[in-house]
């Protein structure tokens, strides 16, 4: 393989990758706050995409996407509090149902609303076809974008995380439920606030890869499954494990094409989601005493 | 309670004026995916028989006669379309039946329709369908192996011989990548590279990286109907791989160009007329009809028109031409249809007889290429 042949699968490969990890953290925040996972996380990336792509011809591109992160939010915030918010100690199995049916009830809604055409935002920079040379591989520039988004989300999460109070007290509700509320946090707005959290970050990632995948009704389920096998792959709940193993199966993708046929690229994933859960189905990086202590 | 009796005594009246109607109509059945996931062949297709039928209707009809249009929606489900197709040959007794929209739904009724010797005029591609020949089943859309070879035909023109094919995993694009496979060493055309993708696909860079790197790779052939035929595009232009790009007639929906953007610019397929209909010479027997069916369509539906909705016109005008010659009931509109020389359609100039049950050749397609964001007849450089 030549060097060229080389760094342009690897680009390729954290290209998907970062996008996985957006969308895996998007599943850890929730669960850890709730002890879930949301299966309609993907329909949040879906969501940013397609609102911001609607809302481009009124507002220049950075407003359009802000503004459809922030309607994203108010959507993450909806459907909590109508459907999960007043549910009085739900189990584990009756979220996983009701998030299973958020995901269709949206992707059904969104069909209403955009029909099934596939739609894109333009390039952040450039067009279609401009490229940055790295080594004599060339990349659309749009794929940095990606890259940058996805850092920066992972970084501003890890400071929310550790350095602020609504961040720690959020910590503090997936740490031990009961001890946070005796402390006098609300545990309800917290839960609230993770499904905002992690609408958000998905909306976001929702926009930047929009250009490089396009966006269309039903993006979000396939989303959702690389999302969750790399939550899984990680260990769940655990953010910054999520981009490791986000970029571990985005460049194992990439790289299979050499070897395999590219039909089985998805069959990959679905392959190493098994593996993980028969060997180590606390993840590459979770600890398997603090996943014994979990109910899910 | 007033406007109840009203409407009972409309009602009456309705009811006692049918019958005086009814022996003035010619019942035409259709099964059409109107909604489901094929929706976006079946739309367009109802829509334009509905619209051709109240045109014949208020013109006075159809030899005095005028046409009851009963169409079944089988959302693209074969077991649908068989129990709508009984219904329609056994309980309406229809002349004929336009559709089904999909070729699975197609092969499914094929049987039903040889048996009770009813026309059937199918708006699916598959070769299967008439070939080999059934009495009474015909279809309207252009074959794949036409597309395949108009292809080959334009690579041969460019001094083209080594080829990598890239394919969506539909029925559609394992079709196509048959065909391909099967008339590339009859036209001398060595396919080096060959990939399928997921239907779902959203980023194809990797698979670029691989074909590009066989040097061998003089032009790369894109079969699928699915978004991936623009990612594609974009994936080959920012690798700076500028081999010629060709697409299948699923190319053939501008939004897949507005997705590409400048990536699409150059990209050469095959396709009906539909979609160059304003760029046709004046004289060409097709023009009139395409710019008609153009105009009518887009006026009516505020949207534009589809090479799909024209396989049912095509149908619906066949249809049309074999009463008119003669054909008042299922067999001798079936054996009309077979007389039929030089009929101009959406798709092509139909002739059909008793081995060809398509009616349409080679030049039904026409080679497009994208230029500045519009569809344009591609011509030789």
């Amino acid at each position: 393989m030549t060097l060229e042949l080389f760094i342009q699968y690897f680009f390729a490969g954290i290209t998907y990758g970062s996008i996985y990890a957006i969308v895996a953290i998007g599943f850890n925040i929730i669960y850890n706050t709730t002890g879930i996972i949301n299966f309609a996380q993907g329909e949040f990336v879906m969501l940013g995409g397609m609102i911001s792509i609607s809302l481009l011809p009124i507002m220049p591109l950075p407003l359009a996407i802000a503004a459809a992160v922030a309607l994203t939010m108010l959507y993450g915030a909806l459907l909590e509090i109508c459907f999960i918010r007043w549910l009085d100690n739900p189990g584990v199995l009756r979220m996983v149902i009701i998030t299973i049916g958020l995901s269709i009830l949206t992707r059904e809604a969104a069909l209403h609303v955009w029909d099934e055409s596939i739609r894109s935002l333009p390039y952040f920079v450039g067009n279609e076809i401009s490229t940055v040379n790295v080594l004599g591989a060339r990349v659309s520039p749009q794929v940095f974008w990606v890259i940058g988004a996805c850092g920066l989300m992972v970084a501003f999460l890890s400071i929310f995380f550790q350095g602020t109070s609504v961040g720690r007290q959020m910590r503090a509700c997936a740490a031990n439920r009961k001890a946070a509320v005796l402390c006098g946090i609300n545990t309800r707005d917290m839960v609230t606030f993770s499904f905002v959290l992690s609408a958000g970050i998905g909306a976001l990632a929702g926009c930047v890869m929009s250009p490089i995948t396009s966006t269309a009704y039903d993006n979000g389920t396939g989303l959702a499954i690389k999302g969750f096998t790399v939550a899984i792959l990680g260990g769940l709940g655990n953010s910054a494990a999520a981009v490791a193993a986000g970029l571990l199966l985005g460049i194992i993708e990439a790289f299979s094409v050499s070897v395999l046929p590219l039909a089985f690229q998805d069959a990959i994933a679905i392959a190493i989601l098994l593996i993980i859960l028969f060997v180590r189905p606390h993840g590459l990086f979770g600890s398997g005493t603090a996943a014994g202590l979990k109910e899910f | 309670m007033k406007a109840c009796r009203m409407m009972m005594v409309v009602l009456a009246l309705s009811l006692a004026a049918a019958p005086a109607v009814m022996a003035e109509t010619l019942k035409v059945g259709a099964i059409l995916a109107v909604t489901g996931p094929a929706a976006f062949l079946g739309g367009p297709e109802s829509r334009t028989i509905e619209m051709l039928a109240d045109e014949v209707n208020q013109a006075g009809g159809i030899n005095g006669k005028q046409i009851e249009l009963i169409i079944k929606d089988s959302g693209g489900s074969p077991e649908k379309a068989i129990s709508f197709a009984k219904q329609l040959i056994e309980e309406e007794q229809v002349v004929a039946v336009i559709g089904p929209s999909t070729s699975g739904e197609s092969m499914a009724v094929k049987k039903l329709f040889e048996e009770s010797r009813t026309p059937l005029l199918s708006c699916a591609a598959a070769e299967v369908i008439v070939n080999p020949v059934a009495g009474f089943v015909f279809k309207t859309p252009q074959s794949d192996s036409f597309a395949v070879r108009r292809i080959f035909m334009t690579m041969q023109e460019m001094g083209i011989s080594r080829i990598a094919v890239l394919a969506g995993n539909t029925g559609f694009g394992k079709a196509g990548k048959e065909q391909l496979q099967a008339i590339a060493p009859t036209m001398g055309i060595e396919i080096v590279e060959a990939e399928v993708y997921d239907k779902d696909a959203n980023d194809l860079s990797a698979v670029v990286a691989k074909m590009k790197a066989n040097p061998d790779v003089q032009a790369v052939v894109n079969w699928s109907i699915v978004p991936a035929q623009a990612i594609v595009a974009k994936n080959m232009r920012q690798a700076g791989w500028d081999v010629p790009l060709f697409q299948s007639h699923g190319f053939g929906n501008i939004k897949y160009v507005e997705s590409a953007g400048v990536a699409a610019e150059g990209i050469i397929f095959p396709a009906g007329r539909l979609l160059v209909a304003d760029k046709l010479p004046a004289d060409h027997p097709q023009k009139q009809l395409l710019t008609k069916y153009k105009a009518d369509y887009e006026g009516k539906f505020q949207e534009q028109a589809s090479t799909f909705g024209g396989h049912a016109y095509d149908a619906f005008i066949i249809l049309m031409k074999a009463i008119e010659n003669g054909g008042t009931d299922q067999q001798s509109i079936r054996d009309e249809i077979e007389k039929i020389q030089g009929l101009p359609g959406t798709a092509g100039i139909f002739s059909f007889s008793a081995t060809d049950h398509n009616g349409l050749d080679l030049e039904s397609f026409e080679m497009v290429t994208v230029k500045n964001g519009a569809f344009v007849p591609y011509e030789k450089q």
